[in-house]
């Protein structure tokens, strides 16, 4: 087969345009160092052709504005620290397949109109920002309409003692941004730890997010994203996540989120997502839900909280099984009559009944709404009066005999013994026989 | 006064009573730290105790003993001694010794099991619902000569603090629902020792900051050295006031 004269041309050309245009492994490092060629980031960053890395040494450098347009690898080797000093946004990446790595970025005042950030991303692929400390800024990472980002190992740490909320930002803003990859990050003392707008496949995998003045994780309108083994400790108001379908939130940890308005996790309008083996511990309440429907909660761990769950009326078909109840002051607390949702084989601490067939599983039902739980929903102030002898007297009798407490509302299968989420498979499967076998 | 509140002490410890309520507290304690598998579920249970057995048995153990040393009054009355002295001395007789036993009985197994500020609270609690239900008892003993109509007082004061008045407050709370309630609340707590002790305990669990707003409202108002001072303050009230109006009538009335 001979190939026509105009196809060698055009297979020659393409040739020489893909050796030219270079492959990143093959571009030219540039050293930035206080006795190198280059003692500035910001030049060494205009000068470097694409592909090159740009290598800067430990030191300090006092800079801000830097513009990255082009692709190229900008490493910093033994922490290099690039103080902002207060003069705006440090690092700005305009161009796609960067890589920021290493760095020490500091000191970006508040600012209403531009939203300084350590590192922004505008309408970009393929950016990766690794292992970076960013310390005292507005905001963290800020990724905007961009795609295919990976946030790894990033420790983004705020000030935010005697600051308001609007003088604040987020450490990890993400605003309509697909495919971002956010791992093994500690963010704290900022507004929300991790802020997530129109934001899907995503990824946001062992991150610690502490301490922050609002949310420790926030999202909205952010479908389809997962949430695995994070850690989300001390925030002002806990979890916020609202108005997003299809959301995978598994082995987290919600503890110690306590305040007059603090939630380890408030749900609203979520739909068809799933809560799996997660561990609320020691909050005001563990989960609020409101709107949700078609959620499946199962296998989580409830510990010491105010509320373990607060199911508003407006919730539909949630099913909660196989979770842990102990030590809650309430277990469930809802808002009116009607139920619609689903509890089965959960374990209740509270649980009073028997099991004479020895299936593991107790021959009464149980409610898991007291009577005093609605009173203080209803009441506020009354719960003054908990574990005041009437109030025992009267929860009760409302278990014998329910009247105010919503009847559907009933787990007709509690378990008897605490189930022990990691090596229990074997008491699953006997439940999924005998929930087989009428 | 010394010498006969002496007499009065050695009368009670004769009688031994005081003896196995100090054996039954200590057992219930120490079982209670051992079962509930956290010191503080241990105090929790432990607060229950206090809150209902204690001030049963301290009104009713101080108006049987008020009316069964009656004799023994006289004689002293006979005598050149001062009345309020002889109430007094009675008083603080029957009061010391149960709180001794107080002291002794969820005292000592506080200390051991579970050595911090609520449980020191609740042991103060306790031994100030001692001298208030003794106070409450004298006070239905004076004011009846009829021994079973007293016991009969006594325990409908008992039977009124420890549920009944929680039942109204309930009740006027759900009925006024509609109204901002969270300092009337405090009011109405504050006019029962009962309520006040299990509060003062309460809120300083960690358990009070799960509470949500409200909670976290009287949280910030018994959790500050001052709501703690008052609230110890009023329970001292609580006890002063029965003690003073029984010791009039006392030292007024024909025996």
């Amino acid at each position: 087969m001979i190939l026509s004269f105009k196809d060698k041309v055009l297979s020659i050309l393409s040739f020489l345009i893909l050796f030219t245009s270079g492959q990143p492994a093959l571009g030219d490092t540039l050293k930035v160092c206080k006795s190198c060629s280059y003692t500035s980031v910001k030049l060494a960053v205009q000068q470097a052709k694409a592909g090159d890395v740009v290598l800067v040494e430990g030191g300090s450098y006092q800079e801000s504005g830097i513009e990255i347009n082009k692709p190229l690898r900008l490493i910093g080797k033994g922490k290099p620290v690039i103080d902002g000093n207060n003069t705006g946004q440090i690092i700005t990446v305009l161009a796609d397949d960067v890589t920021i790595e290493g760095f020490t970025l500091q000191n970006i005042a508040t600012s209403y109109t531009r939203d300084d950030a350590a590192i922004r991303v505008i309408e970009r692929n393929n950016i990766r920002i690794l292992n970076n400390t960013i310390l005292n800024t507005y905001f963290g990472i800020y990724l905007q309409n961009s795609n295919n980002i990976t946030v790894k190992g990033n420790v983004v740490k705020g000030e935010n003692t005697g600051k308001t909320e609007s003088a604040l930002g987020n450490a990890i803003h993400v605003y309509y941004t697909d495919n971002v990859a956010i791992t093994n990050n500690i963010v704290q003392g900022h507004r929300d730890g991790i802020y997530l707008e129109v934001v899907k496949n995503t990824k946001v995998h062992r991150n610690t997010s502490q301490y922050n003045q609002r949310y420790g994780l926030h999202f909205m309108f952010s479908d389809g994203n997962t949430y695995t083994y994070n850690i989300f400790r001390n925030n002002g108001a806990g979890v916020a996540v609202m108005y997003t379908d299809n959301v995978r939130m598994e082995h987290n940890t919600f503890e110690d989120n306590w305040g007059a308005a603090s939630y380890g996790l408030l749900l609203k309008d979520i739909r068809n997502s799933v809560i799996y083996n997660n561990t609320f511990r020691r909050n005001t309440t563990g989960i609020h839900m409101e709107s949700s429907s078609r959620l499946d909660i199962k296998s989580n761990n409830f510990e010491r909280n105010g509320w373990a769950i607060k199911l508003m009326t407006t919730c539909i078909e949630d099913t909660f099984r196989l979770n842990n109840f102990t030590g809650n002051s309430f277990d469930v607390s809802t808002n009116g009559k009607s139920q619609l949702n689903h509890f089965e084989h959960n374990y209740w601490e509270k649980y009073s009944g028997y099991d004479l067939d020895k299936d593991q599983v107790g021959d009464v039902p149980y409610r898991p709404v007291s009577l005093f739980s609605m009173l203080v929903e209803k009441v506020p102030p009354s719960v003054m009066f908990m574990r005041s002898f009437m109030v025992d007297l009267l929860d009760n009798m409302e278990k014998v005999l329910p009247s105010i407490i919503p009847e559907n509302l009933v787990d007709e299968k509690p378990l008897m013994k605490r189930i022990e989420h990691d090596n229990d498979r074997k008491l699953t499967q006997v439940l999924r026989q005998t929930a087989g076998t009428p | 006064m010394n010498k006969i509140i002496k007499y009065v002490l050695l009368d009670i410890i004769k009688s031994k009573i005081v003896i196995a309520y100090t054996l039954f507290l200590l057992l219930l304690s120490i079982g209670l730290f051992n079962l509930g598998g956290s010191p503080d579920k241990g105090i929790l249970s432990l607060l229950n105790l206090v809150l209902l057995t204690v001030p049963l048995i301290s009104i009713v153990f101080a108006t049987t003993h008020f009316y069964n040393s009656y004799e023994f009054m006289e004689l002293l009355v006979a005598q050149p001694i001062n009345r309020k002295k002889i109430f007094m001395s009675e008083y603080l007789g029957v009061a010391f010794s149960l709180s001794a036993a107080f002291l002794v009985g969820v005292g000592v197994p506080v200390i051991i099991f579970s050595t911090g500020l609520t449980g020191l609270y609740l042991v103060l609690t306790g031994v100030f619902i001692t001298f208030i239900f003794v106070a409450m008892a004298f006070l239905a003993s004076v004011s009846t000569r009829d021994k079973a109509k007293g016991i009969g007082i006594a325990l409908l004061l008992w039977f009124y603090f420890a549920l009944i008045y929680d039942g109204i407050v309930l009740f006027i709370l759900y009925a006024f629902g509609d109204y901002p309630l969270e300092y009337a609340t405090l009011v109405m707590t504050a006019l029962n020792p009962i309520d006040l002790g299990r509060i003062i305990v309460l809120l300083n669990l960690d358990v009070s900051a799960l509470m949500g707003y409200t909670g976290a409202l009287y949280k910030s108002i018994f959790g500050s050295v001052w709501g703690v001072a008052a609230a110890f303050g009023l329970l001292l009230l609580w006890a002063l006031i029965p003690v003073w109006s029984s010791r009039r009538i006392f030292s007024r009335r024909d025996l």
